[in-house]
This record gives C-alpha cells, structure tokens and sequence, in this order.
C-alpha cells in the first residue's frame, strides 16, 4: 500500500487545481479579465481617432492627376488615404453620408475641399503639401526647369539624425509588450501567491492538516499546494495572455512586426514559474507560523511588499527606459529578477547570456529556500495557537 | 492482526515534561480507552504514534517493528481538534482523503458512500463540511478515519459533543472495527462510555501512566469491600474480627475486611441482627477509581500541553 512521494504531490496538487478553478471567486476573476480585454480592445477599435489611419478622400475630374500624389504624401506622413474619383453632387453626398472624408474639387492651382463638419488635420497637411507642390511645379515649368528633377533634389534631402543616448529604435509594439508583460507576472504572483498563504493557514486553522500529515511528510504537502497553484497561476494567466492576444489580433490593434510574440510569452512563463516557486515557498512557510485567516495579511504583508518594489519600478520605469542602471541592476537580483527581466526581454534590450545569467542567479537559491521553507513550514504548521516566531520554527525539531 | 506497543515515551516541549516514560499496548481486537485529565498528555502521545510528532525518546512498536510510514499509512486517525477542509464537499472531501490513504479513485468512491450511508449522512454528501451540524461534522470526521479499512484505529475523544443517538452509532462502529480484529484505541473524558466499551483502560496523569489494565484488574483492590443492606445502628459489627465499617448511608453499610473469605463472619453476624436484603461485592466504578488515582500522589497538574 505504500505510495510513491510523487503520487502523493499529484493527489494534492489536483485538489488545489480543482477547488482554485471551480471557485466562483477563480471564475468571476477570469470572466472579468476577459471582459475588460476585449472591452477595451473593441473600444480603441471603435472609437480610438482611426481618421488618421485611414481616409477616404473624393477627388473630381478637374483634378484627378493629383490622386496619385495624394496617396504618396499620405503613405510618407503614415496615413493610408484611399483616393477615389467621383462628381461634385455624387461627392457632396457622400461626404455628409460619412462615406468621404474630404472632397477635392478645382481648378488648380486653388482648389476646394468639402468636408462634413472640419477638414482632419492630417488630411490638410497631405491636401496642403500637394497643392503646394503642384504651383511650385507649375513655377518651375514656367521658368524653365524640370519639376521632377527639383522634386527629385528635394526629396534626397533629408536630415540626419543623431541620438545622444545612443539608444536603439523601440517600437511601440514592444513598449506595450513589456508594460503587458509586467503587470501579467505581477498578477499571476501576487495573486497566486496569496493563494498559498491562505491554502496553507486554511488547513492549519481547520486543523485538517493534522489528518494530512498522517499520511505524508510536510514537503510534499507544501509541494503539491505549490505546485497546484502553478498550475493555476499558468491558466490564469493564459487566459489573460489568450484573451489580450486574440483582441489585439482580432482587432488589428498591435503592429507585431517586430515582435516575437510567441518568444516573449514563453519567457514571461519561465520568469512565472521561476518567481512563483521562490515566492510560494516564502509565503506558505510564513502563513504557517498563524493560525488564523485574519492573521495571514499581517506575516505575509513585509513579503507582499517587497513585491510592489520591483514591480512599479518595472512597469513606471522599464518600459521607457530599459536602459537605466536601476532596471538592469535589478533585473539580476533575486525576487526582484521576475518582474523586470521579462520586460527588459520584450524590449529586446536584454541579450541571452544576460538572461542566463539573472535566471540562475535565482535557481541557485531555490534548493536553500526549499530547505528553509520546509523547516519552518514543518516546524510551525502543528502549532496552533498563538503566532509562532521564526525562530521557534526553526528550532522545532519536528 | 498484530498488536501496538508504546514503549517508553518521552516528550517535552521547551521546558514542559508532557510525557515520561508512557507505556502501554494494546492487542488485536482490543478497545483500550485513554483517560486523562486535559494537558495530561493523551493527545501527545496519540500524535506520536500517528508520526505526526516524533518523540523525544522511546518507540511505538506495530507486531514487534517500530512503526514507519506504510505502517501510519494503516492507521485510522481522528484528530482531537476536528480536522476537514469546511469549504469542501462531504463526499469530495471523504474521497480525496481516502485517495491519500492509498485507495484507488473508484474504492475511494465507493468506501465514501459506503461509510456514509453507514454512519448516516449519505443525504449530506454533497453540502459543504461548514453547512452540517457539529454532530453531523463529526460523523463526517469519524467516516475519513474508515474509510482506508485501517489496521488500527486511534481516536482522540470521538465521543465529545455527540447527541445520545450518535454515541450509541458510534459505539456499534467501535464494537465492530474490534471484531474484525482491528485495535481500537480511543480517549474520553466520558468513563461510563469507557466503562461501557473498553476491553482495558489506561489512567495517565502528568504524562505518566498510572493505572493500566482490565477493568477488573484495575477494580481489584487489596482489601474487598462489601455492601450489606440490612443490618441497622453504627456498631453492628460488634466483635467480629478483619472487618471495619467504612460508610454508612440508610440502611446501606460498606465493610472493609482484610482478605477474601473474611467477609463470611461479616454476614452471619449480620443475619442474627435481621434480615439482610442484598450482600454483595463493592465494585468500584472507573469514575472512583479515576477520582482516587487522580487525586492521589502530586497534586501539580501539567500545563496544558497536548
């Protein structure tokens, strides 16, 4: 009848797995989550000034050789205007319909433009731009030269730029990825890790935990628990990662050219599991020195603290500036590494030995926290009563 | 199936000597009951034998070998201070605990529904620990240390706060889990239960035993005391010899005499002075013997340790 140390571990962490996700608190959570995503990912969509983006703009037979050139002008300022011919009445209508942005009747060189309400201000940059090239063409001509020729030069012309910080170009994508990044592992941390706490001080309260041991060692209680919640933390933040990627696709939202999605997901779960471990042990060991619900806040607290430290810092500074001496210090120190080496990482400004590097700095420690969060977890969990000190923990000798 | 032996137990915590030198065993298809004052030590050594505790010195022994994990694993458990999970479903809850003790899922089922139905809360199996009446709580309780079939049962005071109808469930289910051979050893501060139940008891006070055996055993004292109904005044003894009065109440007289055969004299004098309505042996119940053992010696009870 005896049972392997792992089929033990399994059976508990399968009962954190399954009380976490079938609780309403897990569900309403999730279902939240998801809402707020896709919400806000629909509202920018909708309602987010896309005229930028894309215009439609109407142009008469008086002045259709400008088309071209007003797509062009648009493509350089980042703006995609479709151009389409159309009649002055036929236009008109259309405009106050919504269906043009902007119609553009002549004669050149002074030509009118329709709109609904205000003309968009880019779209009187491109219009503005155009015109004016086109009477400096017609100058040209009339002095005798090429126009393509000048607009040739005048487009070869172009400034140099020197960046003093010798910062390399981020894109915003990236920007977004590392700010996403941070807030996810912190979600995933802080909330996983105060499931522990109060799984640890549920079973200590309720005394259930004296039935438990009867059947296993404490480790592998305090294993399966975190383990259990792992598994938790990954599904929940895989639903949160599911959901911001699938509204960010669906919705066109992120320009991921430059991002390797799929490369930063999968550091965002080893930064998880890496933190998770080291703060599920910390935290479990500590809510077992009480006895109580009410009384997990209080050990846990100092903990919980030490988290929001690395975390502000990593999503106020590191987005921004990856780059500073505070985030890549950090970055490297143990509990701290998890919430801003992942940033750094989706930033691209973080190089592989560097991320080897954090990484083991913090898997070293891992065998030491296992060794002290299972002695004070043994040495606390069956005293009940008042708050055991740390030092009384460690020194129990069972 | 084998027996238990505690071996010269020894535990302290920090300063506090909770036990010193415990010992007693307790065979197959026996039901030993643990009596004690509170802090004198029952739970400690209870928790011992579970591993739940490690002592500081002496062993208990399972059929001759001390007693390691896949031997615990075959023990039944009811922790002193009720242990389950009171957000989790009765049946989910009696499942996963048996799955624990080794069962597979399907046996782990099955003993759950089995043992509910059995202890009467199969119509609760799917409410939440939390929602069932303390009683029902502990049928619930007694139900997770079953349902592994265990080879030993050891339950710290299984009777505290059941209603009359759940003692009498209770017992039956000791009763039984004996004669399929299985040790049963239970504490309680309730003696008549004890008196009742037991095959042999133990008395501990200050983490020592004082008094182990049957109850006959422990009723046997060195001088027999009979109760004669009959006989009145305070000196109706007169002249007879190895024999005094101890109590009178009405027309009741407890007698001491030296030895057995020496309350013969007793009685014929008894009968010249009248009738005599009852001559029998006194036996003392566990509750007197508990009071006389307990008050005797030190009086410094142990803090409350467990």
């Amino acid at each position: 009848m005896k049972q392997s140390a792992w089929s033990m571990i399994a059976l508990v962490a399968s009962r954190e797995i399954r009380t976490r996700i079938y609780s309403k608190v897990f569900v309403l959570t999730s279902g939240l989550f998801i809402v707020a995503i896709v919400g806000g990912g629909a509202f920018f969509h909708f309602f987010a000034p896309d005229g930028q983006n894309e215009q439609t703009v109407g142009v008469t037979s008086e002045v259709t050789p400008l088309a071209l050139t007003i797509e062009a002008v648009g493509d350089g300022l980042g703006t995609d205007i479709t151009v389409s011919e159309v009649d002055r009445e036929q236009g008109e209508k259309q405009v106050s319909d919504g269906d043009l942005d902007a119609l553009v009747d002549g004669p050149l060189p002074n030509v009118e433009v329709v709109v609904e309400d205000e003309l968009d201000g880019t779209l009187r940059t491109v219009i503005t731009t155009v015109v004016q090239q086109e009477a400096l063409g017609e100058q040209i001509s009339d002095l005798g030269g090429d126009p393509a020729a000048v607009a040739q030069q005048v487009a070869g012309a172009e400034p140099q730029v020197t960046s003093l910080d010798g910062g390399e170009e981020r894109d915003p994508a990236q920007i977004i990825a590392g700010f996403v990044s941070g807030i996810l592992i912190f979600i995933a941390l802080m909330g996983g890790g105060q499931r522990v706490a109060q799984g640890v001080v549920e079973e200590k309260a309720s005394r259930v935990v004296e039935l438990l041991l009867a059947t296993m060692r404490p480790w592998q209680l305090m294993a399966g628990k975190v383990l259990g919640n792992i598994v938790v933390g990954v599904l929940e933040v895989g639903i949160i990662a599911a959901a911001a990627v699938g509204t960010a696709w669906g919705f066109e939202l992120l320009d991921t050219s430059s991002l390797a999605v799929g490369t930063v997901a999968l550091w965002v779960l080893v930064w998880f599991l890496v933190g998770f471990v080291m703060y599920a042990l910390v935290l479990a060991s500590l809510a077992a020195l009480v006895s109580r619900q009410e009384d997990v806040g209080s050990v846990i607290s100092p903990v919980i603290g030490i988290m929001m430290v690395p975390y502000i810092i990593g999503v106020s500074i590191a987005p921004w500036d990856p780059e500073s001496t505070l985030v890549e210090t950090l970055s490297y120190i143990p509990f701290c590494s998890p919430f801003i080496m992942p940033i750094r990482i989706a930033l691209g400004t973080a190089t592989m030995p560097e991320v080897l590097l954090s990484i083991g700095l913090s898997v070293v420690l891992i065998p030491l926290l296992i060794w002290l969060a299972g002695r004070i977890y043994s040495g606390a969990i069956l005293r009940t009563g008042a708050r055991v000190s740390l030092r009384q923990a460690l020194k129990a000798d069972t | 199936m084998p027996r238990l032996d505690v071996d010269a137990l020894s535990k302290s915590y920090g300063t506090v000597q909770a036990l010193t030198g415990t010992t007693f065993s307790v065979a197959a298809g026996e039901v030993f009951g643990f009596v004690g004052s509170n802090g004198s030590g029952k739970t400690t050594t209870m928790r011992i034998i579970l591993g739940v505790l490690t002592a500081d010195d002496g062993e208990v022994r399972w059929d001759g070998q001390p007693v390691d994990a896949a031997v615990r694993r075959r023990i039944g458990y009811m922790p002193e201070e009720r242990g389950l999970y009171p957000k989790m479903k009765v049946g989910d809850q009696l499942t996963y605990l048996a799955r624990l003790y080794g069962l597979s899922g399907a046996d782990a089922k099955e003993a759950m529904a089995r043992w509910t139905e059995r202890l009467g809360v199969a119509e609760r199996v799917d409410d939440e620990v939390q929602k069932l009446s303390l009683g029902n709580q502990q049928r619930v309780q007694l139900a997770a240390a079953l349902t592994h079939s265990p080879d030993l049962l050891v339950l710290d005071e299984p009777f505290s706060g059941l209603d009359p109808v759940a003692v009498e469930v209770m017992s039956h289910v000791l009763a039984e889990e004996s004669e399929r051979g299985a040790p049963v050893l239970f504490s309680s501060h309730q003696l008549d239960l004890v008196e009742r139940l037991c095959d042999r008891v133990g008395i501990i006070k200050n983490g020592r035993m004082v008094a182990v055996g049957t109850l006959d055993e422990l009723r046997r004292t060195d001088k027999p005391r009979w109760i004669i109904d009959g006989p009145p005044g305070d000196d109706w003894l007169g002249e007879v010899r190895r024999a005094r009065i101890v109590s009178r109440e009405g027309t009741r007289t407890v007698v001491e005499v030296e030895a057995d055969g020496d309350e013969q004299p007793v009685l014929q004098a008894a009968l010249r002075l009248g009738p005599v309505r009852e001559f029998s042996l006194s036996r003392p119940s566990l509750t007197d013997l508990y009071r006389h053992v307990v008050s005797s010696e030190d009086p410094g009870e142990g803090e409350g340790t467990r």
